[in-house]
């Protein structure tokens, strides 16, 4: 595996092989469109199940239970039809305390039932009453405006040190474009946001930004002084930056998606740890995503608000027209790749007679 | 390596401090965990206003607001704060606080007006020198001036001491006489030091006794006041609301104020002091408003105000004017609160549940072993071995901060480390791939080491000051939650910088030397010859063709010479001319074939 990997990675690094995924912008402009509207028609059909810490709901207590197992109100709360995951903890020595979304009467007296049955204990002992939300809207608030003031942060950290507005322009769009697909997810899959849920999106924003600086930093090593040659334009240097940075992006994607991806599938689904899940969730579509975005959205959003500019669109035109004018009409296709150096060649590398007789060899 | 010697006198320094401290001190050699992964205490409140007045739900609001604000700034982690019911307060705190936390939570908080004696910086001061704060802004409206920065005041005018000594034993008249200064109460107001968060925190003890005098501090500590005994009650209060000044032509002024307004006792009492401060030299013609033991403004009075309608105005914003008024609210009806449970409650994630995502979250870490051994060979050992010292590191930090700070590890914390997995290995990936793109060029492994990282330096640097900066902003911004996530975020990117630059380069630069990796074992991870580099200079002139075939090394192949099978290349001179010159050859043989 690693063998015919790195003969892959060097055929992308060298340009042998190359994928043209600058070329094919348009198409990967429309996949992303397409999502990001998708998810937010999802949105807002839907909406997003916001959980008991933002909405409050229900609260119930058992007392005088003979053992505090929690997994008994689990069940029981899975019993009822369309409750979400509780959150259940024991108070005191022998209380248990079940909290769920807000619940409709019926489903209130079904499960008052049900965990009597759980605890073996007398269905008017169980008491339920409502909660408010513990997360409350200054915490919205302030993650808000701390959110903005990052963003106009970061778009100022990246334009000074890609020294390239435009860079920080797509970054920010691809980062925008990961939030979004990831809450569209959700209101898709419509698992209840709980604050572990608002945590992995926030964690989502830094990975999808860190994604995308590793492979702008490749693009911008690779475009350095592209307008004073003539072989080459913009898009295909940063094209070959993708390509030669691809296996990081695969390599990267899977290690970081690996122990997420573990506790989704593994934990949440095999092993029931159902109260990991909606962090699990998050961070799994969001890191997807994000080298989705790093890759396919955020480098051909660059090249194409390049090609606006005047400067590399002359550029462009320099470059087709130089190779149109060269000498080997039949070619389709430059290959844009990394100087390969050439191999030493001893004295055969020399001019040499040419030998009189024929049939004997030097 | 030095710097390895480094990074292991560091961790080994991490681990005697945390062990010595749970040897002398109360440190543990497990991290404190937050109220969702290991339960707390449970304190129910009922909040009461005094004079059985009807709670209202903004009051229960403002109370929760108080209540986390005395939380927070005791430095208790990821306290959990809700209403429950119509009339309750939940507060949970993670693990088992003292007594004086559940003291701060407890507490009412009141509001009340006292009369300025004397102002001073915030600092400790070995002979008070009351700072005066002659401002004096002449306002039409019966207004009153905030002044409360007199820090800015270089100006010392010490007015206050002389006239107290003497009037040490003498009991004072009014709520102003300088004679509530006595010498212990000035021995404490040169002492106290506002510059301390922990005199900051606000609390029912700060409120002193209402008939006497108190020191106390400026909510934002740039100033510390002595106060004389209560003039006002907030409860005589009816009510605050902000605005913008009303001009006495009937327009709107462009400055913001807040308008206070009391009940018939509040209106005489505060007809009372404002005819007598009026005429008081500064700074005691100041009004101290004290909200939970702080003073929240201290404005000047220039007016008798006889009608019962305050205008405090002053150098506010709209958000300025918008918090007084809203302090003074709560304060018109202040609520003490009936502790009615205090429990003890198990995690709120269940802790089976926990144990099984964990074992999940650890079967992934094997899997991302497995991937980097496949994937790198030798190299995935270095992978390995990099995010075990991370994993160390980042477990003595968690560890030394919650005995020293008080940290406590919640679930949006392990978010943050299962994430930083990524993060950190990633910085591996990115430099191994540019060690092997230098491969590639053909260089030795030292010297692609060196190239490799000078150029991976700068992305793993770039990208991490990205995330540090992301954690940073939402740290000193955001609360709750989102804090703790936020601090184990910077704290996991520190600490991928200090292991990609204290132990991975270095161990590289170290294995370097070794023939193994030197001379690209195949199984090493680094073979030139896997990477696609056909030649390498190997020193004393010589050249080595990494692990072209005896015959091809005759008959070298140009870059690109293959061209047969990639039949749209564009051919180089050599290319075209290598081609005829093997054309040449093939007839020359099949002519030799000929003759023989």
């Amino acid at each position: 595996m690693a063998s015919r990997m790195g003969q892959w990675g060097n055929d992308l690094y060298t340009g042998r092989r190359s994928y043209d995924i600058v070329g094919h912008r348009k198409r990967w402009f429309v996949v992303a469109a397409a999502l990001v509207l998708l998810s937010s028609a999802l949105l807002i059909s839907r909406g997003l199940n916001l959980g008991i810490a933002f909405r409050g709901g229900s609260e119930f207590t058992v007392p005088s239970v003979t053992t505090t197992d929690q997994q008994p109100a689990l069940d029981a709360v899975a019993s009822i039809e369309g409750a979400e995951p509780p959150r259940v903890s024991v108070v005191g020595t022998d209380t248990i305390r079940v909290q769920t979304s807000s619940l409709t009467d019926v489903q209130t007296s079904s499960l008052k039932q049900a965990l009597a049955t759980a605890y073996g204990v007398d269905v008017v002992d169980v008491d339920s009453s409502f909660v408010g939300p513990q997360w409350g809207q200054d915490v919205t608030s302030k993650a808000l405006r701390a959110l903005v003031i990052f963003l106009v942060l970061v778009s100022l950290v990246l334009t000074v040190y890609f020294r390239d507005w435009r860079m920080a322009a797509a970054g920010l769009v691809a980062l925008v474009h990961d939030v979004i697909l990831t809450v569209g997810v959700y209101a898709a899959v419509g698992w209840e946001v709980t604050p572990a849920t608002v945590i992995g999106f926030l964690t989502i924003l830094g990975y999808s930004l860190y994604d995308t600086v590793v492979v702008f930093d490749k693009v911008r090593e690779n475009v350095r002084g592209v307008v004073k040659q003539k072989r080459f334009t913009y898009s295909e240097m940063a094209n070959l930056a993708l390509n030669q940075t691809l296996v990081r992006s695969i390599n990267t994607s899977i290690v970081a998606v690996l122990p997420v991806a573990a506790i989704l599938f593994i934990g949440a689904f095999l092993l029931g740890a159902g109260t990991l899940r909606d962090i699990a969730l998050a961070l799994f579509v969001g890191i997807l995503v994000g080298t989705f975005s790093s890759v396919f959205l955020a480098t051909p959003l660059l090249t194409w608000m390049k090609d606006q500019d005047e400067e590399f669109a002359a550029h462009n035109a320099t470059v087709l027209a130089a190779r149109a004018a060269a000498p080997q009409g039949q070619e389709s296709r430059v290959r844009v790749g990394a100087l390969v150096p050439g191999e030493h060649l001893g004295n055969r590398a020399q001019p040499r007679r040419p030998s009189r007789t024929p049939g004997r060899r030097p | 390596m030095r710097t390895l010697v480094t990074l292991s006198v560091l961790v080994t320094g991490l681990m005697a401090v945390l062990l010595a401290g749970t040897r002398w001190s109360d440190a543990t050699i497990t991290p404190g965990l937050a109220l969702d992964l290991e339960g707390g205490t449970e304190i129910i409140l009922h909040p009461v206003a005094e004079g059985g007045q009807q709670v209202t739900p903004d009051a229960i609001k403002e109370a929760i607001d108080i209540i986390r604000s005395r939380v927070d700034a005791s430095g208790v982690a990821e306290a959990e704060i809700t209403s429950q019911g119509r009339d309750n307060i939940v507060v949970a705190l993670p693990g088992e606080p003292d007594e004086a936390t559940l003291a701060l939570v407890r507490e009412s908080a009141q509001m009340v007006f006292r009369p300025v004696l004397v102002v001073a910086a915030p600092t400790p001061t070995a002979s008070a020198t009351p700072t005066a704060t002659p401002t004096a802004t002449p306002t039409a409206a019966p207004a009153a001036d905030p002044t409360a920065a007199p820090a800015a005041d270089a100006t010392a005018t010490p007015t206050a001491e002389p006239a107290a000594s003497p009037a040490a034993d003498v009991t004072p008249t009014d709520p102003s006489d300088l004679a509530w200064l006595t010498d212990a109460l000035l021995a404490e107001f040169e002492a106290l030091d506002c510059t301390d968060p922990a005199n900051l925190s606000g609390g029912a003890a700060r409120m002193g006794d209402p008939a006497k005098a108190i020191v106390t501090c400026d909510e934002s500590g740039t100033a510390k006041y002595a106060l004389g005994p209560v003039e006002v009650r907030g409860d005589m209060m009816t009510g605050a609301s902000s605005g913008l000044e009303s001009l006495p032509g009937g327009g709107l002024g462009t400055k913001w104020i807040t308008t206070v307004s009391f009940d018939g006792a509040g209106t005489v009492a505060f007809r009372d002091a404002t005819t007598r401060l009026k005429d008081l030299e500064s700074p005691r013609d100041q009004f101290g408003i004290v909200l939970d033991g702080l003073v929240v403004s201290a404005p000047q009075v220039h007016e008798i105000i006889p009608t019962g309608e305050a205008i405090i105005s002053g150098t506010f914003t709209r958000d300025t004017a918008a918090t007084l008024a809203r302090q003074l609210n709560f304060g018109a009806l202040p609520l003490t609160f009936d502790v009615q449970s205090e429990a003890q409650i198990s995690a709120t994630l269940g802790s089976e549940q926990l144990q099984r995502g964990m074992l999940a979250g650890l079967i992934g870490l094997i899997l991302v072993g497995v991937y980097s051994l496949a994937q790198y060979r030798a190299l995935g050992l270095v992978t390995i071995m990099s995010l075990i010292t991370a994993a160390v590191l980042a477990y003595l930090a968690i560890t030394t901060l919650s005995w020293l700070q008080g940290y406590r590890l919640s679930l949006p914390g392990v978010a943050a480390l299962i994430v930083a997995i990524g993060i950190t290995a990633d910085s591996f990936i990115v430099y191994f791939e540019r060690i092997k793109d230098e491969l590639r060029e053909g260089r030795t492994l030292t010297a692609a080491i060196d190239q490799g990282w000078a150029r991976a330096q700068r992305t793993i640097l770039a990208s991490d000051a990205v995330s540090f900066l992301a954690a940073v902003v939402l740290y000193f911004l955001a609360v709750g939650g989102v804090r703790g996530f936020a601090f184990t975020l910077g704290l996991t990117t520190l600490i991928d910088l200090l292991v990609v630059f204290m132990f991975t380069h270095p161990v590289m630069v170290l294995i370097s030397r070794h023939r193994f990796f030197a001379d690209g074992h195949p199984f090493s991870g680094l073979d030139p010859g896997l990477l696609g580099a056909r030649s390498r200079y190997v020193g004393r002139g010589r050249v080595a063709t990494a692990t072209e075939p005896a015959d091809r090394r005759r008959e070298p192949m140009p870059a690109a010479a293959d061209a047969g099978q990639i039949g749209t290349e564009r051919l180089t001179i050599a290319e075209r001319k290598a081609a005829q010159r093997r054309a040449a050859e093939a007839d020359q043989a099949r002519i030799e074939g000929e003759d023989a």
